[in-house]
């Protein structure tokens, strides 16, 4: 294993996260209480689906400049990741919607923009499987993958702050505001995104490295 | 399947660190325990176990990350014999 100084990091970063999210000092709130903590790791989930996300379009737009088949391989992996993240985000936050909103699901903006969202890049998986040449299926999937990226995005990000949202930031709720974050879960928050976004890269990189060994059997 | 040393100590650890968890007695006043697994509510045994779900998911990662290793090793292998043949 070279080069295991960013995975030995990433290991590092999550068991402060693990260790530090469960039992550091958090605000207290009426109706959260204890499941505040979530905080440190449902939300950086999501942050590093976003940042996994905008490495794949990176990758897609490399393929389409270079045409080397390889960007186009670490494209569709980053992206793989991401909807990993993305599932296992909806997956916790139906859980804590359930105990602190009252339902798993409820008809917030938020959640039906990343439900159609998620079924968008399921497409691209799809999409991807019904081509038999390899270089038409390279092309027209980084073609879709920046566009999807590019749905995504206000999807997600804008139109949820135009209607009432029960997510923070959202229709007038305020984001990271005064009442609902701290400086003691932001300690705790932002090495998540990092810790988490490197194990993503982690997985990425293993799933990489072993579709190149079946492509470089195949030859 | 081959054990390598790193994942014999990792396991070695695992079990250490759950017999501590699970041989615990009820507190007698005065004598010295590990008493702080019991403590703030039993939120470290909660901390306890997601912790060893944490190690043994980086443990499996670990693994697979050198067994793809090895292939990376056995295809440049093979590649460079192909090579000095033809």
């Amino acid at each position: 294993m070279k080069n295991i100084w960013w995975k030995v990091l990433a290991v590092v970063i999550m068991t402060y996260v693990i260790f530090w999210g469960l039992l550091g000092p958090v605000p207290r709130q009426p109706i959260l209480n204890e499941s505040i903590r979530n905080v440190s790791f449902h939300v950086p989930l999501w942050f590093a689906m976003i940042i996994l996300l905008v490495t794949s379009v990176i990758y897609s737009v490399r393929y389409l400049r270079k045409g080397r088949m390889d960007d186009d391989l670490i494209a569709v992996e980053f992206a793989n990741t991401a909807i990993l993240f993305g599932v296992l985000g909806c997956l916790t936050g139906a859980i804590w919607a359930n105990f602190t909103w009252g339902d798993p699901w409820p008809n917030d903006p938020k959640l039906n923009s990343v439900a159609v969202g998620m079924l968008m890049y399921m497409a691209y998986l799809i999409l991807r499987g019904s081509f038999d040449d390899e270089q038409r299926r390279a092309r027209i999937s980084a073609v879709y993958n920046i566009f999807v990226f590019a749905v995504f995005i206000p999807l997600i990000f804008i139109l949820p702050r135009m209607t009432d949202s029960l997510h923070p930031g959202n229709g007038g709720n305020p984001a990271f505001g005064k009442y609902d974050m701290d400086n003691n879960l932001r300690m705790v928050l932002y090495p998540g995104v990092i810790g988490l976004t490197l194990i993503g890269v982690w997985i990425t990189q293993l799933r990489v490295r072993l579709r190149r060994v079946k492509v470089a059997m195949d030859e | 399947m081959q054990r390598t040393p790193f994942f014999k100590s990792s396991l070695l650890a695992l079990l250490l660190l759950s017999q501590q968890v699970m041989a615990q007695q009820p507190v007698t006043s005065g004598v010295e325990m590990a008493d702080q697994l019991r403590a703030d509510g039993k939120i470290w045994v909660v901390v306890a176990v997601i912790a060893a779900i944490f190690a043994g998911i980086v443990v499996y990662l670990i693994r697979l990350d050198r067994q793809i290793g090895k292939l990376e090793k056995e295809v440049n292998e093979k590649k460079s014999e192909n090579s000095l043949r033809f």
